[in-house]
């Protein structure tokens, strides 16, 4: 997916107020989102419930009521644990996990996202982790993560969690040549040929900038 | 008994020294036992887990697990893929029925694909080890080998999230699912049916973004285990055995709590049950020493083990 900001404006144009429209042919699964009939039983199923500002139910109003900003820049998205509580719950049965994520993922793209949102970037670092061989490097994806505020925060949480590092280490779990040459694919390469085209299909079909 | 034939999905995790490899040797162990042959997919590629959402976009999921699926039509045609990882299963899950149910979807699926080399049918059917173990093998058949019942083992069976949403095990229900209690019961030990975190969310991926948050769930349902008893928690999942176990250490230094419960996978319960040596049940990978586990597995039994393989099977077997 294409960095945040790059984006074919004049497509945006023709939505002018209506967001719901813009959400149904842009986002993942969108086209739910009418479906809603605001029951209000998704809205106690996140394990990390107290910590959204907006709870699914309320962002799938707000996104009829055509709050576009509030639900793009919305910090709520990004803590869904993939959990599914609220979709095996749902009488409407809305997709509701893979909503959150897409209008997170599409928030991310026009660059409306939360830019320090930890599990934006958490999220970014693991697809970029694991497309670059194809498989995940579990010891750059952990340092990484350390590293990700910068240096001296990166040697503080490696401190904080050496405990956690070190046990893994020493139960064979976590391995410290995946430094120098971790698992990967042997076709690498085609990995990158065929995403590089899901890519351009994806922004194709739903009018995105070229990737 | 035919030998049964998978064509195998470990997942990166449970890679050679990956956070989940004990799972990997541990699975071997059960494997070769039930006499199940998994043959890993040449090249596979990792899925991207529920958590690449941002970086990945619809399609490029999709045609990830698409390329998976379309080695596996290609190198081990007509065997079900079976992954252990309960992420890599719910992901591919989920874009074989994606892919079913759209022909556009699937073009655009196979357009990429091509850019690879590869091509796929459509006729790969996904499934989780769990499911391989309760349908195809049966709790009879998973009883036979037992040579060593966890006697007076008391374990409490988490079965975390998406081993169990959306998808689920058949004939199981999302607030209760009861596989593995059963299981465990067929491995002569004790399975704690009231303990109430068993679908609870460990936080998941987000433990390494919101590790407070996280660390809050994990707390609960390491907390529930000691109230009702446990020696073990027993887990299908292994970013749960991973997020459950490795972080007591930082739940204790934050809380002041004193948790120290080991979390292991079902596939090393029964290698134990099966009478493998604690190194080939794994038990050698964890941070939390299974004591209890480790026990029983040094013991030594006065049983001819040749006698078990040639003992009759069930007869659906
Ligand atoms: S999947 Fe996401 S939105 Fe649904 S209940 Fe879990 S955290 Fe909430
Ligand atoms: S449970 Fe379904 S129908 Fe009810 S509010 Fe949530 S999304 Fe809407
Ligand atoms: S779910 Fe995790 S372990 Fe499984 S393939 Fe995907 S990234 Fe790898
Ligand atoms: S319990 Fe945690 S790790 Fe297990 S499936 Fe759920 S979110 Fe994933």
């Amino acid at each position: 997916m294409g960095a945040p900001g790059e984006f074919n404006l004049a497509a945006l144009a023709r939505y002018g107020n209506d967001f719901l429209a813009e959400v149904e042919e842009r986002v993942e699964e969108g086209e739910w989102v009418k479906m809603c009939m605001q029951c209000g039983v998704c809205a106690g199923s996140c394990p990390f419930g107290p910590d959204w500002e907006h709870s699914p139910q309320k962002i799938f109003m707000m996104i009829r009521a055509g709050k576009r900003d509030e639900v793009l820049a919305s910090d709520s998205m990004w803590m869904c644990t993939s959990c599914y509580n609220c979709v095996v719950r749902c009488p409407r049965k809305l997709p509701i996990t893979q909503i959150m994520h897409g209008l997170a993922a599409y928030a991310h793209r026009l660059g409306l996202a939360p830019k320090m949102q930890p599990t934006r970037r958490w999220s970014l670092l693991f697809w970029d982790n694991c497309t670059k061989t194809g498989r995940v490097n579990e010891l750059k994806l952990t340092l990484g993560l350390y590293f990700m505020d910068g240096i001296v925060a990166g040697f503080k949480q490696a401190w904080t969690l050496r405990n956690i590092g070190l046990g893994m280490l020493l139960a064979k779990r976590l391995n410290p040549f995946e430094l120098i040459r971790g698992h990967e694919c042997k076709d690498k390469a085609g990995i990158h040929r065929m995403l590089k085209k899901a890519a351009e299909i994806e922004a194709r079909k739903r009018g995105f900038a070229k990737p | 008994m035919a030998k049964k034939e998978y064509a195998f999905y470990p997942g990166c995790s449970s890679q050679l020294r990956g956070s989940a490899s004990n799972y990997l040797t541990s699975v071997n162990t059960m494997c070769e036992t039930l006499d199940v042959k998994m043959t890993p997919i040449p090249d596979w590629n990792c899925c991207g887990a529920s958590i690449s959402y941002a970086g990945a976009g619809e399609l490029s999921r999709h045609v990830m697990n698409a390329r998976n699926f379309a080695l596996s039509e290609t190198h081990l045609p007509g065997q079900d893929v079976v992954a252990t990882c309960a992420a890599c299963w719910l992901g591919a899950k989920e874009t074989k029925q994606k892919l079913d149910a759209s022909s556009q979807l699937m073009a655009e699926t196979n357009e990429a694909l091509k850019e690879a080399g590869l091509q796929y049918q459509g006729r790969t059917e996904v499934r989780h080890m769990v499911e391989v173990l309760i349908e195809d093998i049966g709790y009879e058949g998973m009883a036979q080998p037992v040579v060593k019942p966890l006697e007076g083992v008391k374990i409490a069976g988490y079965v975390g999230c998406q081993t169990n949403r959306p998808f689920g095990i058949a004939g199981e229900s999302f607030e209760n699912p009861l596989y593995l209690d059963k299981l465990v019961e067929t491995l002569g030990a004790e399975p704690l049916t009231k303990y109430e975190q068993k679908v609870t969310c460990c936080g998941g991926a987000l433990a390494f973004s919101e590790p407070e948050k996280s660390q809050k769930q994990i707390k609960d349902i390491v907390e529930s285990a000691y109230d009702h008893g446990a020696d073990v928690i027993v887990t299908p999942c292994p970013l749960c055995q991973a997020n459950v176990e490795i972080y007591q250490s930082e739940i204790n230094r934050r809380h002041g709590t004193k948790l120290d419960m080991p979390v292991v996978y079902y596939s090393q319960l029964m290698a134990v049950a099966y009478g493998a040596t604690p190194k080939a049940a794994g038990l050698d990978g964890h941070i939390i020493k299974p004591k209890k586990l480790q026990e029983i597995a040094v013991k030594v039994v006065p049983v001819d083990l040749d006698q078990r393989t040639r003992r009759p099977r069930g007869e659906n077997h």
